[in-house]
């Protein structure tokens, strides 16, 4: 008796969990009205809905969209469907992988009436494939609290790194599975050159640097300046992270160091073989617009390209844009880096 | 038809297109050649090995309390064992790097452990509730010790299922991808990591070609194992209820019963540290992280509020189940038919679909998730963007575990039952309706909802496919933890606690339904 009490009951709940099912609805709603102009972007992506509603209703595109992972990720799967586009948009190639995408023809010339207002500045390609819409800054943080607690001087540049003054406090990303560790990995190669960073990287060993995986565990476990308070004060992050770590004083915990800097740009652009090019050229302006250019430093922590762009109240103090960073050349980048990143893993497991 | 149809569209058709993508660029056969491709196959091999070395070690003591002692608790025991195995990596990966900050290989090996002790216990435990217990005790009774009377009755009785459950675990482990990838740093790598950067890094689908290659051939090895130690399970016991078999624990027993709860209670160390984070803040303690998981978290990271995407959860898992239980279930009845058809033929053909079943275990999301781009679209509909690829990913994932737990209890069903209905003029229809389905149905529940368990937890294939709109709950809790800010973090581990939460309630109403069946599953 009881025992068929339980069964009724199991199924019961097992109905009110079905009763969700979506397996028929899952498809998507019915699309009416606006034309829908597929983005494909990064997991990064975040925008305010009222943005994107107000777009929808001035322009009557309708912008659905995909993540499709990192910057590397998103580049790969474009350059693999190339021939039939996922998408009739993509953002969030970014300076690292931009040779690839457009070695691969995966972008078709659009040249976005917006442009002139500061993109240009980091354009990339004559025939106006991609377009700037963000720039982000990979710098060390530092934990200035750390430093005024030991009377110790705070570093500023990468040789303070590679002294004993410093030593075992550092922890940077693989530059194999993590992004910013990546773009630290470039910047020490822009800095020290294809003789000399090898060498740097052997004294930042012998320096005690910890490696991790991602940037989660760098800055939320190794980090001291962070929540997780852990135990060491020098990370690689984003220009924009001390924004994040304000406290109750209302002054940042953490500072970036300004000459540690390496720049990744981030470009949209129309994707080749895709039936709708003049909507998803209006979502390229769009993305380079006044109102969706305010949203990228709250919403995703990366600088505006275009010029004149308000940024959140204490981001000028907090965390303002390094004026003199490092980059490498995209083609330099695509050619190297794997080359690059298996000698750093030699270097590092020795 | 119907599973191998699905499988061939949505696994074999996807895959061999993106590894003949890798063949046609050529340099397959340089990089099989490479001394680090084998080097990666051995530290791959010999991980996953100590892996479920450490599972089947710790689970066995497990598996004695869970199967043989009769003492309050052991309900509560059955349903938190499984708890660890539904966590996101992401999550667990950084709990174990706090507990070993320098762990390296340790910490691979024990996350991986950590995982499925619930594997080898369940599926262990299953079969030795059952077990008659007479032969131990006649052999204690000729003078044998404790011990030697184990060894020379219960274990040889068991040796199936364990051999079974270990080559599941060795699977779950070879393929393992967060664990080694945030465990190992720069200096540990595996296949599974190794082709997950090729394809998603470095676009060399040559290489990754070749490693899936490798790792095909691995898998398929393990699975010849799992194979050959089912087929001597099958029939060799006589097996009782499970009433008749727990009492009391005696003397030396204590000692197992011990061992155990000392494996409950390291179980427990990662997950009371995760609900112990999701309540402190820097100063004290606080509820804000459960509070915040109505809202889309610091800055709006989320598309969706924290409960939306546990509904979210709750739907795809349900959708996922619903798909995994018609082609699993059909076909484990196809291959009960194939078993009972007399003929070698029947029987080989029965063994290559066994075995082809299990395969999406062994193969890499990363290598069905870039397949599918540059296949699908030749499908009517393009599915590739759809939001029903997430359940059908999970489908895949959770098929091979609803064949392995489907199939024993359909086989169990005495023939001469169906050949008696069918002698009375029951057709096919009314023979599964009156003989097989209430023969089955509970271990059916149990099942789907083992399935459904899975497919909640499940992080690889979903987080390639989630579109932004739809995240699970694993999905959200990712992106939480990749952000900075205080109050993002704390909710992501309250959303853990959530997970935590709706597994354990599920698994306490499967339970339920088992309770007092006297079929063996595997799990």
């Amino acid at each position: 008796m009881t025992r068929r009490a339980r069964t009724v009951a199991a199924l019961c709940l097992a109905g009110a969990l079905s009763a969700g099912c979506t397996l028929a609805g899952g498809g998507g709603q019915q699309e009416q009205g606006p034309v829908t102009v597929t983005l494909a972007t990064h997991d990064s992506w975040n925008a305010p809905q009222e943005v994107l509603t107000e777009f929808e209703q001035r322009s009557g595109i309708r912008i659905k969209i995909l993540k499709e992972g990192d910057a590397g990720e998103l580049t790969n799967k474009l350059v693999l469907a190339k021939d039939d586009p996922i998408a009739d948009v993509a953002y969030g190639v970014d300076s690292t992988f931009a040779s690839r995408a457009l070695a691969a023809g995966v972008f078709e010339p659009y040249t976005s009436p917006e442009a002139d207002r500061g993109p240009q500045r980091y354009a990339i390609d004559r025939q106006h494939r991609l377009s700037a819409v963000d720039v982000g800054d990979v710098c060390v943080n530092i934990d200035r609290q750390w430093f005024a607690e030991r009377d110790l001087p705070e570093p500023e540049t990468y040789a303070d790194l590679a002294d004993p003054e410093y030593r075992g406090l550092l922890v940077v990303q693989n530059p194999a599975t993590s992004s910013p560790g990546l773009a630290f990995l470039l910047g020490t190669i822009a800095r020290y050159g294809e003789e000399g960073w090898q060498d740097y990287w052997s004294r930042l060993r012998d320096n005690g640097v910890l490696t991790v995986s991602g940037w989660e565990e760098a800055y939320t476990q190794e980090f001291s300046g962070s929540s997780g308070e852990g135990p060491r004060p020098i990370v690689v992050s984003y220009a924009s992270s001390p924004a994040n770590e304000i406290g109750e004083d209302g002054r940042p915990r953490t500072k970036a160091l300004l000459e540690t800097c390496y720049r990744q740009v981030e470009y949209a652009g129309v994707l080749a073989g895709g039936d709708q090019v003049d909507s998803a050229g209006k979502v390229v302006d769009f993305l380079l617009s006044q109102e969706f250019q305010a949203t990228v430093a709250e919403h995703m922590y990366v600088y505006p390209a275009r010029e004149g762009v308000p940024l959140p109240a204490g981001w000028a103090e907090a965390a303002p844009l390094p004026e003199d960073p490092a980059s490498l050349p995209s083609e330099r980048v695509e050619a190297e880096r794997e080359h690059w990143v298996e000698q750093w893993r030699a270097l590092l497991n020795q | 038809m119907l599973p191998l149809g699905f499988l061939a569209v949505f696994f074999a058709w996807p895959v061999l297109a993106i590894v003949g993508r890798g063949f046609a660029d050529g340099g397959v056969a340089e990089a099989l050649g490479e001394s680090g491709t084998w080097r990666l196959a051995g530290f791959t091999i010999a991980q996953a090995a100590a892996s479920t070395v450490v599972a089947v070690l710790a689970g066995m003591p497990v598996a004695f309390l869970l199967a043989r002692v009769r003492l309050p608790g052991t309900a509560l025991v059955r349903t938190l064992v499984l708890v660890p195995f539904v966590l996101p990596t992401v999550v667990v990966g950084l709990a174990f790097r706090a507990l070993l900050p320098d762990g390296g290989v340790v910490s691979i090996v024990l996350a991986n452990a950590f995982f499925n002790v619930a594997v080898v216990a369940r599926t262990v435990g299953g079969l030795w509730a059952h077990l008659d217990r007479r032969l131990e005790d006649s052999a204690r009774s000729l003078g044998a010790s404790r011990w030697l009377a184990f060894r020379s009755t219960t274990l040889p009785a068991l040796a199936p299922a364990v051999t079974a459950a270990a080559a599941v675990v060795f699977l779950f482990c070879a393929t393992s991808f967060g664990v080694v990838l945030m465990l190992g740093g720069a200096r540990y790598r595996t296949l599974e990591t190794e082709i997950y950067l090729r394809t998603v890094q470095y676009l060399d689908l040559p290489g990754a070609a070749a490693l899936s290659l490798v790792q095909l051939a691995a898998v398929v090895a393990a699975l010849a194992v799992g194979a050959v130690a089912r087929r001597r399970r099958e029939g060799a016991t006589r097996l009782r209820a499970a009433v008749e078999t727990a009492r009391r624990p005696e003397r030396g027993e204590w000692w197992v019963v011990g061992v155990a709860l000392a494996v409950l209670a390291l179980l427990l160390v990662p997950i009371v540290g995760l609900l112990l984070r999701s309540v402190s803040t820097g100063s004290g303690f606080s509820l804000a992280g459960y509070r915040a998981l109505t809202g889309r978290g610091e800055d709006d990271v989320l598309a969706v509020s924290g409960w939306e995407s546990a509904l979210n959860s709750l739907r795809t898992a349900t959708d996922a189940t619903v798909l995994a239980m018609l082609v699993g279930v059909l076909a484990a009845v196809v291959l009960v038919a194939l078993r009972r058809t007399p003929g070698r033929l029947a029987r080989g053909m029965g063994e290559v679909m066994d075995a082809a079943l299990m395969l999406p275990l062994g193969v890499s999301a990363v290598t069905v998730g870039f397949g599918y781009l540059i296949t699908l679209n030749l499908l009517p509909g393009d599915l590739r963007t759809s939001p029903l690829l997430v359940p059908f990913a999970q489908a895949l994932v959770i098929i091979p575990l609803i064949v392995r737990m489907v199939l024993p209890v359909l086989r169990s069903v005495d023939e001469r039952q169906r050949q008696a209905a069918a002698t009375l003029g029951a057709g096919r229809l009314r023979v599964w309706r009156e003989i097989d389905l209430p023969l089955t149905a509970r271990s059916l529940v149990a099942a789907a909802g083992f399935g459904y368990v899975v497919a909640l937890g499940e992080f690889g294939a979903t987080s390639f496919l989630a579109r932004p709109d739809a995240p699970t709950l694993p999905v959200t809790i990712a992106a939480l933890i990749g952000r900075p800010g205080e109050l993002n973090n704390q909710m992501a581990y309250a959303a853990c606690a959530l997970l935590m939460l709706v597994t354990v309630l599920v698994v306490t109403v499967i339970d339920r339904l088992r309770s007092g069946q006297s079929s063996v599953g595997e799990f």
